[in-house]
């Protein structure tokens, strides 16, 4: 089985500045860490890999530095790592990153199962797995919990609901979004991080993937950052007490003190 | 401090690290209190490649040295001693197979030692003799093709969860000393059972129990080097496994000042917190001092082993188990004091490590073993000199 892991290098949540200009997160001078919902990604491909014997191979779209969080990926014992990196990526929406992770995935060829994190800490999206699997036309699952069983074309997982979970079987070549529950992430090994030194991580620019250069980054992407801003705070609660007649009597009285509704 | 460590010395202590802090720290007040062996984190550890540090590359191993040990065994030491002792104890018990075995022995054990497939146990000591190893009864008689053996040892870490145990029994017990041999014995061997879990003061996640050879058949080719040669198999051991113990008291102490320091700074008494009382600093300084010093001393001896393969190095190896394993009683039961009420409760980690401590300074030859084996050392230096 070849398992494509898709991997995000992020800031350290814990140390974010943003670009008061552009609104978008200032990358410089901040640890980077692999996004810790792709380790959980990362952890299940190599799991996959271990039952059928096959081969992992994680991919990023993202500056050069992101090679680092691709050796770490290496380090984990993934086998081949692949970055997408060009000027022209900068600024990438959902949208435009899905588009551009679809051509990589397809200029690598055949691949049997895809693995995100259920989303990046930074933006908080978790739109960008789905999005692929749009773009290369294959099912996908999101927020999977537990990969039950592989059986011959297909998986049946366990996708996380807030009430319990849903038992989907879902056919392959496929895309699965995983979140923590799908079980703690292995530690590298020693040999692995020997050999993720040395193991070339190919680059790949635009020309590469056939895509032009509005279809990428910021040109690309359908959508902007208008502004960033921390959330107001909520409004105050108000518990209703008595019974019935005397809450909805309550109620009405509010709803008219705001104006929300008008009764004669 | 910089010990200009090699790049992959620091990927070692990274690794090892990494361990301690993501799958060691967030369990090891649970495996404590509950006295859990740590199944999980051998799994861990064996995906790591960490069990094969010290085996050569053509075993599964990787191939490096003690102070690549030490520095793997500090750290997981720093996230919990239990835990770091039954990594420890397999290395211990590989030691005599590697060091002695033949090269039969070494391919069937040391690639599932380094693998972690198996873990390894080293066994000495019995009732009737700890410091004093004249006094092992535990015979093994040859019966044709196998050795018969007979006799009980005591309190052996990795008892009944490991699969391989270098086992020193007396072959011929007219010859003292020199009738004492090193086997290789199997659990699942006939006539090879275990007594009950032995309950401990400290290092509760690792599991010590009895082994009992009742009439037990082995092959003769579980010999581990000559018949006869099973002390000196043994203190080889002790010499290349010593400064391990000094790395756990390194890092056992280096735990208990990361928490001592924090508490310090954050806890508030007459409107300040109590670093900032100088009674309170010259206890952490003293710490940091020691350990720095124990921590030193470890990487020199290690370093000094790793370059004499075959050199004397009994002084040594006593001096960097004796000096940290001193020091990091003293310092654990310091963080106990600079805690307070709190460093007393079994909710703040520092209890454990100061029970944890104790043991170091009685396993693997008690500090007062060690410090004949100077003496010794001393007395026979000073006599050549004249």
């Amino acid at each position: 089985m070849h398992v494509v892991v898709c991997l995000k290098q992020v800031p350290d949540t814990r140390n974010v500045r943003i670009d008061p200009i552009t609104n978008t997160l200032q990358r410089e001078g901040v640890e980077s860490i692999v996004n810790p919902f792709d380790l959980y990604a990362l952890e299940t491909g190599l799991g996959m890999r271990d039952r059928t014997r096959g081969r992992v191979t994680v991919l990023s779209m993202g500056p050069p530095q992101a090679e680092q969080a691709l050796r770490e990926a290496l380090s984990y014992g993934a086998d081949e790592a692949v970055l997408l990196t060009d000027r022209s990526f900068a600024g990438a929406d959902t949208l435009a990153t899905a588009r551009t992770l679809a051509a990589g995935i397809r200029r690598l060829g055949d691949f049997d199962l895809i693995v995100c994190g259920k989303q990046a800490i930074d933006g908080d999206t978790a739109q960008v797995g789905p999005g692929l699997a749009e773009k290369l036309g294959v099912p996908h699952v999101a927020f999977v919990k537990t990969i039950e069983c592989l059986e011959e074309g297909s998986l049946i997982v366990h996708r996380m609901m807030d009430d319990g979970y849903d038992r989907v079987r879902i056919s392959l070549p496929a895309l699965i979004t995983v979140v923590k529950e799908i079980g703690e992430p292995r530690v590298p090994s020693f040999k692995a991080k020997v050999r993720a030194r040395k193991h070339p991580v190919q680059m790949w620019r635009l020309q590469d993937l056939g895509l032009s250069s509005n279809e990428v980054g910021l040109t690309g992407s359908a959508t902007w950052v208008e502004r960033i801003f921390a959330p107001e705070p909520r409004g105050g609660r108000e518990l209703l007490e008595g019974d019935s007649a005397q809450q909805a009597t309550a109620l009405l009285q509010r709803l008219k003190q705001r104006r929300v509704v008008k009764l004669s | 401090m910089d010990y200009f460590l090699s790049e992959e010395q620091v990927m070692i202590r990274d690794l090892a690290r990494q361990i301690a802090e993501t799958k060691i720290e967030p369990v090891r007040a649970e495996l404590d209190e509950n006295e859990t062996f740590p199944h999980e984190i051998m799994k861990s550890l064996a995906q790591s490649d960490l069990f094969g540090i010290v085996i050569p590359e053509s075993y599964g191993g990787l191939g490096l040295g003690c102070l690549e040990n030490c520095l793997a065994v500090e750290e997981l030491s720093r996230g919990c001693c239990g835990v770091a002792t039954t990594f420890a104890a397999s290395g211990l018990g590989a030691y005599p197979i590697l060091l002695y075995g033949n090269e039969m022995l070494k391919q069937k054990y040391l690639p599932r030692i380094a693998s972690g497939e198996s873990l390894a146990a080293f066994a000495l000591t019995e009732s009737t003799a700890g410091s004093d190893a004249g006094g092992i009864q535990t015979s093994a008689a040859v019966e044709g093709d196998h050795y018969v053996l007979n006799g009980a040892k005591q309190w052996i870490t990795n008892g009944g969860e490991a699969d391989i145990y270098s086992v020193i029994v007396i072959t011929d017990a007219a010859k003292g000393g020199r009738g004492a041999s090193a086997l290789v014995v199997e659990k699942g061997d006939p006539g090879f059972s275990f007594g009950k879990k032995e309950r401990k003061m400290g290092i509760r996640a690792s599991v010590t129990r009895e082994l009992v050879f009742d009439g037990c058949r082995v092959p003769r080719d579980r010999l581990i080097g000559k018949q006869g040669t099973g002390f000196l198999a043994t203190m080889r051991t002790f010499d290349s496994s010593r400064p391990g113990v000094g790395a756990q008291a390194v890092g056992l102490a280096q735990g208990a000042l990361d928490v001592a320091v924090k508490y310090a700074k954050t806890r508030i008494q007459f409107q300040a917190p109590i670093i900032s009382f100088q009674a309170v600093q010259h206890m952490l300084a003293d710490m940091a001092v020691s350990i720095e010093a124990g921590r030193a001393l470890v990487y020199s001896v290690a370093r000094f082993i790793d370059g004499h393969p075959k050199g004397d190095v009994s002084k040594a190896s006593a001096i960097a188990k004796v000096f940290p394993t001193d020091m990091a009683m003293k310092v654990t039961t310091d963080a106990v004091q600079i805690l307070g009420g709190c460093g007393y409760m079994r909710e703040y980690p520092v209890e454990k490590m100061m029970r944890d401590a104790k043991i170091l300074q009685i396993y693997e030859g008690t500090n007062q073993i060690q410090r004949n084996i100077i003496g010794q050392a001393l007395n026979k230096e000073y006599t050549r000199r004249k």
